[in-house]
């Protein structure tokens, strides 16, 4: 027990490590945004780039006091092989662990929660002190803060929820880690198949135009939403009624179970507005709504709300801003 | 394949999807008394995506079992399991506690080795904590590779191919036996239970235990809610008539 607590006092109360995910030297915006979550816990803050292309980048990262980067690259971020390499950093070294709640983040951080005998916290949206943290639960449809007892905080962060860290001149320190560690099990990458859209990225757009069901056929959603989506240079969404309909790819999905946006200007066209949706678009700064239905719930959250017929409506708004 | 598969399916039972949950009084969780419970809808997709492997290829499934950690009440979703296609069925009775992913994971590893299962199946989370852990801390304790977000799988020779959602759009992995995969929302469509098939399913194996036939006294829980609040409320907004005043008031808040 002694030596416990002596253990304990030993250590900085707060060192946080930050995995920043990227490819190709530029780093993810989800990235930025777990950087700043960690800041409010205090430095010092290590970023980890398991990718050394992004050490560079990282090394610039306002808050971020030392990169680490390792010798070679983890494609594709295989939670096999990220994971035990994670806890072996760790592991007594640091007291809080950051990742974006990206589908890189939820698949490697419950592993090496496993891998420490630590619960993590998924997708937190504030924090409140060091072990404190505030998480929807319920499809957003309530806040939980949670207290965590674990010794060391693990935790993915809703990168909507956090402004991204900025750039700064001045670049921090890059150290190589020698740091190996093997699963001794892996799957095997066979091949991916990636969305090439000119628009910009979903998850960080400051506007997102949306469509639903209501544009009845991938024709119309591809007439109606790209213009309106170029001309305002917003990213593409779509509801899940309108992915499982086959009018977009299912990347393009907003909500409990696709992406968490919280852009400046949310336009929402033919969808209703269900729980599943709004959990994941009720947090935009302005929601338009545009629906022939005037009874759709949608428009309880919308700032504005037309009612009308999308055919008309979607090509004069196009026209007109 | 050289080993037959031995699927392990954990459900969980969780306040129904169509419903808008309340927050209870005392602001420390939601209110549960007298709301609809069901099976999580993608628990529901990894034991249709079991079956579905099972009907196609009889020859490579030995058996689906299902088990679920929750109340007394739980027993009602393994039924449901079992009417659908499962072929045996576990409950672990915990009585009301919460039980965190952690310790879920922990207590499922168990299940597995004492079913010898080489393939667990779960959902990609459960609607109700929204975690995204279960099946990612599985696989790490029992130290098997993971595929989560799955929207399609296929078994050819020995190995699993799996095709995952990812930000961005997809890729595929392929792993040997035994793996955890987490299922996705498209991968299926779950079938409805006949009622003959619910009939039926009565004389189906459920086997209930409690903690202590694990070895554990209590849940070790990490996390303490401190509370449980609604979130902030949008001010309400306007109905505009037309694109014109659509587009003034974007102007107006300065949008555009």
């Amino acid at each position: 027990m002694i030596f416990k607590r002596l253990f304990s006092v030993t250590r900085s109360l707060r060192d946080s490590l930050v995995l920043i995910e990227g490819s190709k030297g530029q780093i993810n915006p989800a990235s930025l945004s777990t950087v700043s979550a960690a800041a409010q816990i205090g430095e010092p803050i290590t970023a980890l780039v398991v990718d050394p292309s992004l050490a560079d980048g990282a090394a610039k990262v306002e808050g971020v006091t030392k990169v680490l980067k390792t010798g070679k690259t983890y494609d594709h971020y295989l939670s096999e092989q990220v994971s035990p390499l994670l806890k072996q950093l760790i592991d007594g070294k640091f007291t809080h662990f950051f990742i974006s709640g990206s589908s890189v983040g939820k698949s490697i951080l419950p592993r090496l929660g496993a891998l420490l005998d630590v619960q993590p916290l998924s997708d937190i949206t504030k924090v409140i002190d060091a072990k404190t943290f505030t998480r929807p639960i319920y499809a957003g449809n309530a806040l939980a803060t949670v207290k965590s007892k674990d010794n060391v905080i693990l935790a993915s962060v809703r990168a909507s929820a956090f402004a991204p860290a900025k750039e700064q001149d001045a670049a921090v320190s890059i150290e190589e880690t020698t740091t190996q560690a093997e699963s001794g099990n892996s799957v095997e990458f066979v091949s991916e198949e990636l969305v090439t859209s000119e628009r910009p990225e979903l998850g960080s757009a400051t506007r997102v135009v949306a469509g639903g069901r209501g544009l009845k056929s991938k024709e119309t959603f591809d007439a109606l939403i790209d213009p309106l989506a170029k001309k305002l240079n917003a990213a593409i969404g779509a509801s899940r009624a309108a992915v499982d309909s086959g009018f977009c790819d299912n990347s393009l999905q907003v909500g409990q179970t696709g992406k968490i946006v919280a852009p400046e200007l949310y336009f929402a066209i033919g969808i209703s507005g269900a729980i599943q949706h709004l959990a994941g678009m009720k947090d935009a700064k302005v929601i338009v709504a545009i629906n022939k239905d005037p009874e759709a719930p949608i428009f309880n959250v919308a700032d504005i709300g037309l009612v009308g017929d999308l055919d008309a409506i979607v090509p004069e708004l196009t026209e007109k801003i | 394949m050289s080993s037959k598969l031995k699927i392990l399916v954990p459900v969980k039972r969780v306040i129904d999807y169509a419903i808008k949950p309340r927050i209870n009084k005392t602001n420390t969780g939601i209110e549960t008394k007298g709301v609809k419970f069901s099976i999580n809808p993608f628990c529901d997709i990894a034991l249709e995506e079991s079956i579905r492997l099972k009907e196609k290829t009889p020859e490579l499934v030995e058996n689906i079992h299902a088990v679920s950690i929750g109340p007394t009440k739980a027993q009602d979703i393994l039924r449901t399991a079992l009417a659908k296609g499962a072929d045996t069925s576990t409950l672990i009775d915990v009585g009301e506690e919460t039980v965190e992913p952690l310790q879920v994971a922990k207590l499922l590893k168990k299940v597995v080795e004492d079913k010898q299962s080489n393939l667990v199946v779960l959902g990609k989370q459960a609607i109700d904590d929204d975690s995204n852990q279960t099946g990612q801390m599985l696989a790490g304790l029992l130290n098997w590779p993971q595929a989560t977000n799955a929207s399609k799988v296929e078994v050819k020779d020995n190995e699993v191919f799996v095709t995952r959602e990812i930000d961005g759009g997809a890729d595929v992995l392929k792993a040997k036996l035994p793996m955890v995969i987490t299922v996705d929302l498209r991968l299926n469509e779950p079938r409805y239970a006949s009622l003959p098939n619910i009939m039926k399913a009565k004389k189906k194996p459920l086997e209930k235990l409690k903690l202590k036939d694990f070895g554990v006294d209590s849940i070790d829980n990490r996390l303490e809610v401190v509370k449980v609040e609604e979130p902030p409320a949008r001010q309400a907004g306007v109905k505009v008539e037309n694109v014109d005043q659509l587009v003034e008031k974007l102007r107006e808040l300065k949008v555009l």
